[in-house]
């Protein structure tokens, strides 16, 4: 009876705080700038399904993506198993799916059991690639600190759940084979429950315990699985991790555009046409817009929803900067840090609003005080880390508001794009050329 | 050769109306390097009688590199100019020879106004090949010799352009060998987004020299591309490496236009 309630406890207040925290970011992300992605729904759901649900993009790097589908896999089959655990541990009941199952749950758990060691395999493979081999981009400097300590953190939790899923399984196995599981109603003249790892792992670990020993190490397993459940659960929207969730809406609101799109300023258009329109009134009434915009962004909150829930969706894996023609050439641009940027300082303000009411401003801003006027112009524009992003993040999209800010509302540009643009204004090409001599090529040898 | 290059204006003093309109952009109107590239592609539509014709001196900048710069302002006022021009000549499709005005055509001005069918000079080159209206010479100046493409950004990722300058090359008599960077991984050049016209940021290298290395590997005589800036950049890059006189750069309209003894 004490673990019905002590279980009912964990469950209620872990799935609670977990609402609540989500519903932290999903605020946090709701403080962007409108933007309209209603369109499209068939094709959005297909490349959701192609590229979160499919990894497609991932398989650009086949290791990899291999050992990262062992993860993924396994996380997500286990959530099968997860329920009978819940509905076990509000009932009190043990191995509740067994007997209605029958040969499908030994199969279930057996498949489990299966990915939970290829899982295992790939953790270790990931860890020893972050500390051991020191891959590059898992090793820059803007993952000094936190980043990477999460990095591992969460790398060490899968690890020891998956421990605690065989402490359980394999100790419940030896209890079986001594006919002490408190799975009791098994099938006649049955001793184990052969499932495919456990069957054999459980007894040549635990083979030599005594009873009593073996039920605390099965409830060990047991306790400890669904606590990791929920620490892992809880800790997620303070992770990179987040991923896992966030890769789902990140790519079902993916720019179907073609890369090389820019996205139109229509509070330009209607100005640039009233300039252009000989018959228009300057000073009839403007239409009455609803808010204050300024020209591009200064801080997170002047970026889309959707530049926010790209910059939540990061696990920061560094692909993007991986292929930045910037960063490779040692400048001081990565669009993995922009991302990385994005998030924390959104979150910041989020923190403080909450704290402090919606209006309050702490005087920092995303440009300047996270990312620098340096950064943002080293850009190309060469889309290579949208291209390269597994879940189809578009860094590219902050960093021009980043420049349209500084262009449009502080006039601040590296001296030699301010001669091109009043070039462009002046005749119609980038360069100091008279447009009156734009066709003198045909005449020319 | 004398070229024929009419103008719209003349087109419509005469009564005429062309198929399809050569957008020069700015560098191939200017810059002397990109003006042959330019040439090439007149003499390939000369060559093949295309019923095609220029704004000259109506043209003006498509307004992407103030659009990449961050300017949007001066690049909308470009782009509703040059549509307003468009659209008084009733301009149905458009070719070019510079990706950024490809992409900033195709793709920017439709939400402006300006609704065309763009092409690439790549694409219109492969299609008058295809209906056989323009042969290539057998056993041309490129045989034996071998030839890297290197993928504008604009073209290639942002527009998905990837297999017309290919098919190009592999017309020639010569072999296409691929860097170990191309086509969705291919590297910038380092002249996007309005970098062509200013100074790189600190780092310890310019992105052209790394993407020549790449190129340089694949121990190509050639590197074509389909770029004014792209081409600017890589030449500059082999400058760099003292290599202008085994490896040229050009543009793939200046390949066909040789092999095609123009």
């Amino acid at each position: 009876m004490i673990s019905i309630i002590a279980f009912t406890i964990l469950f209620l207040s872990g799935t609670l705080y977990f609402i609540y925290n989500i519903s932290k970011v999903r605020a946090n992300i709701l403080l962007g700038r409108d933007d309209n992605r209603s369109d499209n729904k068939k094709e959005r759901l297909r490349t959701m399904i192609l590229v979160a649900f499919g990894q497609k993009k991932m398989f650009n790097r086949p290791i990899p993506a291999l050992l990262h589908l062992f993860l993924y896999v396994a996380f997500v089959i286990t959530q099968i198993e997860l329920i009978e655990i819940v509905a076990d541990g509000v009932s009190g009941n043990h191995r509740m799916f067994r007997n209605g199952l029958g040969g499908g749950y030994t199969f279930m758990v057996s498949f489990i059991e299966v990915l939970s060691v290829l899982a295992f395999v790939g953790t270790v493979f990931f860890l020893s690639r972050r500390n051991l081999l020191k891959l590059p981009r898992l090793n820059m400097k803007e993952l000094a600190g936190w980043p990477k300590q999460d990095a591992n953190l969460i790398l060490v939790l899968e690890i020891i759940l998956i421990c605690f899923i065989f402490m359980m399984n394999g100790a419940d196995e030896v209890l079986y084979n001594l006919g002490h599981s408190h799975y009791s109603s098994g099938i006649d003249g049955e001793s184990s429950f052969n499932f495919l790892i456990s069957s054999k792992l459980g007894p040549f670990l635990f083979g030599n315990l005594d009873v009593s020993t073996l039920h605390i190490i099965e409830r060990i397993g047991w306790w400890g699985h669904i606590l990791m459940v929920f620490t892992f659960l809880n800790y997620l929207p303070f992770s990179k991790h987040f991923h896992i969730l966030l890769a789902f809406p990140v790519t079902y609101y993916s720019n179907l555009n073609k890369k090389g799109k820019f996205v139109n300023m229509d509070s330009v258009t209607n100005e640039v046409k009233l300039m252009l329109d000989p018959n228009s009134d300057p000073y009839a009434a403007q239409p009455e817009s609803n808010s204050i915009q300024r020209f591009g962004a200064k801080d997170a909150t002047d970026l889309t929803w959707k530049n926010l829930l790209d910059s939540y969706a990061c696990t920061e894996c560094g692909r993007c900067t991986s292929v930045c023609p910037a960063n490779l050439t040692g400048k001081l641009l990565s669009p993995r840090k922009v991302m990385m940027d994005t998030r924390d300082r959104i979150t910041e303000i989020g923190e403080l609003k909450r704290k402090n009411g919606a209006d309050y401003i702490d005087g920092k801003s995303l440009l300047g005080d996270y990312i620098s006027e340096e950064e943002v112009w080293a850009c190309t524009s060469c889309n290579a880390c949208v291209q390269e992003c597994p879940v189809n993040i578009d860094p590219l999209a902050i960093l021009v508001d980043l420049r349209r800010f500084m262009v449009m509302e502080e006039s601040k540009m590296p001296t030699e794009l301010t001669g091109m643009l009043t070039n462009i204004e002046n005749n119609g090409a980038p360069w100091q050329f008279s447009p009156s001599d734009r066709f003198n090529w045909a005449k020319e040898d | 050769m004398t070229l024929k290059v009419p103008t719209m204006s003349e087109m419509l003093a005469e009564g005429k109306t062309p198929d399809i309109l050569f957008w020069v952009g700015c560098s191939g109107s200017f810059d002397d390097r990109a003006k042959k590239i330019t040439k090439a592609v007149v003499k390939i539509l000369n060559h093949c009688n295309v019923n095609f014709a220029v704004l000259g001196t109506e043209e003006s900048c498509s307004g992407d590199p103030a659009r990449r710069a961050g300017n949007e302002f001066t690049f909308q006022m470009q782009a509703l100019m040059n549509i307003q021009v468009l659209n008084g000549y009733e301009i149905k499709k458009i070719v070019t020879a510079c990706p950024h005005c490809f992409n900033t055509l195709k793709n920017e001005y439709p939400e402006l106004g300006g609704n065309y069918e763009v092409i690439h000079h790549t694409q219109l080159i492969q299609d008058l090949i295809n209906i056989g209206k323009l042969v290539l010479a057998d056993g041309g100046t490129f045989k034996g010799k071998k030839i890297t493409f290197h993928d504008p950004c604009y073209l290639g990722r942002a527009n998905d352009v990837f297999e017309a300058p290919r098919a190009l090359i592999e017309k020639l008599d010569a072999s296409l060998v691929e860097m170990k960077r191309c086509k969705t991984n291919g590297l910038c050049c380092g002249a996007g987004g309005a970098q062509m016209f200013k100074e790189a940021e600190k780092g310890d290298k310019e992105i052209n020299v790394e993407r020549t290395e790449d190129a340089l590997e694949t121990q190509a005589n050639i590197i074509a591309t389909g770029c004014p800036f792209c081409n600017t950049m890589l030449t500059d890059g082999v400058k760099n490496f003292n290599k202008e006189a085994e490896v040229l750069v050009l543009d793939v309209a200046e390949l066909i236009a040789n092999a095609a003894e123009l």
